[in-house]
């Protein structure tokens, strides 16, 4: 047996390890968090306010404020980025401001969320005085899913075929008739899946909202104002632990991990199994 | 579905071109976004050098606010973590992603694409958590330490890192052309030749991406770490002392600092250089993308 064989049995063998050990690490952590969590986890628990300084409060309105500042982020940022994408797929031609819009795109991606959070703080809290509020955090986090939005938009655009739109065209269709009949739905179930993947990410974005829809929650539950503070289930994670004043922050923690996880995995079956649904039922029709 | 379009439909004309006009602005949105938040943090962060060097800022060990402002120790701190989490994560994630796209039978491949998803469905309070009560008991028991520090941060880092690295340089990976391959085989390499000696430099490009996208995740990443760091403003002097990083420190006061102040000023610049950071590696990334290694 040469030496060559042996080398690449090694190889085999430590890149199925390497495998296994990414596989094992994520059952680990996921096992670990819902094994810590789920005890915790009651309906009294996921419904009921939260209490500050005694043990026993829930996470309700944290509950209610990561949906509602989901919402309202993507209300925000949909348009603009689906829009932005459907330009760079469907209408941008090589030129200087396709090149720069790109560019923003990527950088916008890569800029850390505490920066936006602060973006978010001075224009928001300091120069429009609004202080800490939903629409603020909703506002700061819309930034945080537009590159996302546009990429997601722009690959789905690219994967149909160009044929569709050659149909379209010598039909007479203008281009806004062919992106809308002929572009967008078959395109539609990449955006979809896109969008868990913004939803997903924004769910447990934490460094965004922390100033810009603060650390506390309304007296009242459910507040659909959306000018009053709106603590999410992250920040609140993160901040029973900093602030340290209930004596019960542990299990609070605990359970509050568990719930993100769940809220995450839901959200991908809620939205990425009627996608593939709507899919099959689109290819049967062709 | 009626014929669209006929010639004498003036609305969709005007339809045609009202919705060109708001794909435009759209995508013009976008860039205006990142030019604001480069022109309002850069305007607060350079307040900062009104009533503090540049130099004493950025070389001062001493971090005191507010007679001192050396913010050394966390520059040194947040290049810390990184370097761990690249260290760490990079070569772990590549092999991943080689067993990924050239190894695993397609179920095992069709198993971890949507586990590596899960890995980013994780939020990084989450994965900050996790740490605080696993690693940092963990590491304090062996040691005797507190057990936050880069040791801890760095670690936890390269597992949030994990799945930017594998998922790109899967895709850069999957590009090469098959035919590559075959030649390669054709001449009696191995697997692990053709790999190494073939594929690799011709997905070098998408790799070296992956890596540094990495890299930029882990600069940024500002919760897990500031739980993990132990947010004490002093320069480490091992893996196990507690220190701090820029996002930690700005996530720490900003609520504590009254807006205008030089304190409040310092914060902003620190996220002013995480900004300038962040994009000098988007342009990076663009100039090692340029230079293929093979034509398509």
């Amino acid at each position: 047996m040469d030496s060559r064989r042996v080398i690449d049995g090694l190889s085999t063998v430590l890149l199925w390890a390497a495998g296994f050990f990414i596989m094992g690490l994520l059952v680990f952590f996921l096992a670990y968090i819902l094994g810590q969590g789920l005890p915790v986890l009651s309906l009294e628990f996921i419904l009921s306010p939260s209490k500050e300084f005694e043990a026993g409060g829930g996470v309700g309105p944290q509950l209610f404020n990561t949906f509602y500042i989901l919402f309202l982020s993507l209300l925000f940022s949909v348009p603009v980025g689906v829009g932005a994408g459907v330009y760079l797929a469907e209408y941008a031609r090589p030129s200087r401001l396709t090149n720069l819009i790109r560019l923003s795109t990527e950088c916008l991606a890569t800029v850390p969320s505490i920066v936006i959070g602060l973006f978010g703080l001075i224009i928001l809290v300091n120069i429009m005085g609004l202080g800490f509020t939903i629409l603020g955090g909703a506002a700061a986090l819309a930034l945080l899913n537009l590159p996302v939005l546009v990429r997601v938009t722009e690959e789905s655009l690219r994967a149909v075929p160009q044929t569709y739109r050659e149909a379209s065209l010598a039909l007479g269709a203008t281009r806004w008739q062919t992106v809308r009949r002929a572009v967008l739905p078959p395109a539609l179930l990449g955006l979809v899946t896109g969008l868990t993947l913004v939803s997903g990410r924004a769910i447990g974005e934490a460094a965004v909202l922390i100033y810009t829809a603060g650390v506390s929650v309304s007296r009242h539950f459910p507040d659909l104002n959306p000018f009053v503070a709106g603590e999410t289930l992250s920040v609140h994670l993160w901040y029973v632990r900093a602030e340290g004043l209930r004596p019960d922050a542990d299990e609070i923690a605990a359970g509050t991990a568990a719930l993100l996880i769940l809220v995450v995995l839901a959200f991908n079956l809620l939205i990425g199994v009627p996608a593939r649904i709507y899919q099959r039922r689109l290819l049967g029709k062709h | 579905m009626s014929l669209p379009g006929r010639l004498s439909n003036k609305k969709e004309y005007a339809l045609d071109r009202f919705f060109g006009y708001v794909f435009v602005v759209s995508a013009v949105l976008v860039s205006l976004v990142i030019f604001s938040i480069i022109v309002f943090v850069a305007k607060q962060g350079l307040q900062t050098f009104g009533d503090i060097g540049f130099l004493e800022f950025h070389l001062g060990t001493d971090w005191d606010p507010p007679y001192r402002f050396g913010a050394l120790p966390f520059i040194l701190g947040s290049l810390g973590v990184t370097f761990l989490a690249v260290v760490l994560g990079a070569p772990l994630g590549l092999a991943g992603a080689i067993f990924m796209a050239k190894i695993a039978p397609p179920r095992v491949r069709e198993l971890m694409r949507p586990a590596t998803d899960l890995f980013v469905g994780i939020p990084s309070v989450v994965y900050g958590w996790v740490g605080l009560t696993i690693l940092v008991p963990f590491v304090a028991e062996r040691t005797g330490g507190f057990g936050f520090g880069l040791l801890v941060a760095g670690v936890l880092l390269a597992v949030m890192i994990l799945p930017t690295v594998i998922s790109i340089s899967e895709d850069a990976l999957r590009a090469v052309p098959r035919r590559l391959e075959m030649a390669s085989y054709a001449l009696g390499a191995t697997r692990w030749q053709t790999i190494f000696r073939v594929l690799i430099p011709a997905a070098l490009p998408g790799l070296v991406t992956a890596v540094i996208l990495g890299m930029a995740r882990a600069i940024g990443e500002t919760m897990a770490v500031a739980m993990l760091i132990g947010n004490v403003p002093q320069i480490a002097k091992s893996l196990l002392e507690p220190t701090s990083t820029l996002t930690a420190e700005i996530i720490l006061n900003m609520g504590q600092t009254p807006f205008g102040s030089t304190w409040n000023n310092a914060l902003f610049y620190m996220a002013l250089t995480l900004l300038l950071v962040s994009m000098f590696l988007i342009i990076l990334i663009r100039f090692v993308v340029q230079r293929r290694t093979y034509d398509g």
